[in-house]
């Protein structure tokens, strides 16, 4: 469960970033954060895997206030935690299987639990068949999707997506929500910041508008709500 | 750490220095540059604290006993001499045996000398030899003071001149060394720096799937290490090859003389493991100073 109590974020250059944040999702939600360029939709994200602390506020997380967490830390935060982005973030050197692999190398997982985790998630994202390419053999959804398999390989409970489907085409973009909704059938909290109208407006869930760094907005079934 | 994540580590430090070949290549070159000077260096300081070293040990107190003197104020002398702090061995010759040494040194012209086996017109001495040769003239002074000593010489002005010249002479190599070293991790830690830009992505990712600092750490450490160990070979070569070379050269010449060079065994290995040491050591400072700037620590 992710709560956040009046959360402040100020940057250094004086941008306030979030004004006054409070908000719960609860474990299994699929939430999606809406709101105009700038409105502090990424930072909102960035705050849920601690990339930045907040100014003032409580961002509690399964238990644990991430507002005063030492760095050190972080790295055990984020192994339960997904982490999705719009750039995919693949290294291109590696192959399919070894950039899903890598992420459980890093924690230090037994290479017989590596490849039984690695295959099954390739399987739920439909990629098995090309474990061995490499980045630059895909498609861009493809790339998503091996990024998407690398989140969820250790079985995290919350995904967070940054604009997911910023740069495939809406048909590949409905491949990709398609995977998010059966990884949050399986109980896995999903929060997707987006500007695709057509997903939030087709798959209804709930939605959170920020703008100007508040919440504007925050609907059971909610509707994108923006002109595109 | 398990012993799969070392393994990895290792696999990684070592792919790493070939898949940036370029970059290796430079860093090496950096090491080997660096080090080949501060061998040089090395093996000359060594030598001329060698050749101090054995010059200094040559500077003792000669301590001339007043005439006057009875065996028990000789033995009371001596007693203080050898009391005295810093004091490592104090010899006796008597003023016969002065006159021996006297005869002989001057070889067959000594023979005149002879004429004063009769009357010998000169004092029994204490030979005095300090700890430290840089008491030397600290110690003279005090033995001055002392009863029953006639003079006290020990080549004073010249031992003073000769250890402010080897004092300067080893200050001035070692500060040379010390530049040289810290040129060194600058020009390794800045040509990591660019592979380890080159990999920020990689990093970055790690961080994002939970990778622990430590973990990250580690391959960019293992790589540092192999650039410097790689790095000092040459340098370890040329250095030793050379002084091979001169050492047979120069020893016929100097046999006889104050300048002994080091033979050159032990001192090969010692330099040898000396410059293997420098160079892991400033490969791994030069890395993990690139990568710090990439882990939020």
């Amino acid at each position: 469960m992710i709560e956040m109590q009046d959360v402040y974020k100020t940057y250094p250059n004086g941008v306030i970033a979030l004004n006054g944040i409070s908000v719960r999702i609860k474990q299994g939600e699929f939430v999606y954060v809406v709101g105009p360029s700038g409105a502090g939709k990424s930072t909102f994200i960035k705050m849920m895997y601690r990339e930045e602390k907040p100014t003032s506020g409580k961002i509690m997380i399964n238990g644990v206030n991430l507002a005063n967490i030492k760095n050190s830390k972080v790295p055990l935060l984020r192994r339960n935690i997904g982490i999705v982005f719009q750039d995919f973030k693949l290294l291109p050197k590696l192959t399919v299987y070894e950039n899903v692999a890598f992420a459980l190398e890093v924690i230090e997982e037994s290479p017989k639990n590596i490849r039984k985790r690695v295959m099954e998630v390739l399987d739920l994202v439909r990629l098995k068949h090309k474990a061995r390419f490499y980045p630059d053999e895909l498609s861009g959804g493809e790339q998503q999707r091996v990024s998407i398999a690398r989140s969820i390989v250790n079985n995290p409970a919350i995904v967070i997506a940054d604009e997911p489907t910023g740069n495939l085409d809406p048909d590949t973009s409905w491949e990709i929500m398609d995977i998010f909704e059966r990884i949050n059938d399986r109980g896995t909290t999903i929060v997707m910041a987006t500007h695709n109208r057509e997903i939030v407006n087709t798959i209804r869930r709930r939605v959170i508008a920020i703008e100007r760094g508040k919440i504007v907005r925050d609907e059971v079934k909610g509707e994108y709500g923006y002109e595109a | 750490m398990r012993l799969n994540t070392l393994r990895r580590h290792f696999r990684e430090s070592f792919k790493s220095l070939g898949r940036n070949g370029w970059m290796t290549f430079a860093s090496i070159s950096a090491v080997t540059v660096t080090l080949l000077l501060v061998g040089v260096f090395l093996v000359i300081m060594l030598n001329i604290q060698h050749i101090t070293k054995q010059i200094e040990r040559d500077v003792e107190i000669r301590v001339h006993v007043d005439l006057s003197a009875t065996d028990a104020d000789k033995d009371a002398l001596r007693a203080k001499l050898e009391a005295f702090a810093g004091v490592e061995k104090v010899t006796y010759s008597s003023k016969d045996e002065e006159l021996q040494k006297l005869i002989d040194s001057f070889g067959e012209d000594g023979q005149s000398f002879r004429l004063f086996e009769q009357d010998n017109p000169l004092s029994d001495v204490f030979i005095v030899k300090a700890e430290n040769p840089l008491d030397t003239e600290k110690i003279a002074k005090q033995i001055e003071t002392l009863p029953s000593v006639s003079k006290v010489k020990y080549g004073k002005g010249q031992i003073e001149k000769l250890f402010a010249a080897t004092t300067t002479i080893r200050n001035v190599g070692l500060a040379l060394i010390v530049g040289l070293l810290f040129t060194a991790m600058f020009l390794i830690s800045n040509t990591i720096k660019i592979t380890i830009f080159a990999r920020r992505r990689e990093i970055e990712i790690m961080r994002l799937v939970g990778a622990t600092n430590g973990f990250i750490r580690w391959p960019f450490f293992l790589e540092g290490l192999w650039l410097g160990v790689l790095g000092s070979i040459v340098p370890i070569a040329i250095v030793l090859s050379a002084y091979s070379y001169t050492f047979d050269l120069l020893y016929p010449r100097l046999k006889d003389t104050f300048f002994q060079l080091l033979p050159f065994y032990p001192f090969a290995w010692q330099v040898a493991t000396v410059l293997v040491l420098l160079g892991a050591c400033i490969g791994m400072w030069g890395s993990l100073m690139s990568v710090r700037r990439f882990l939020k620590v």
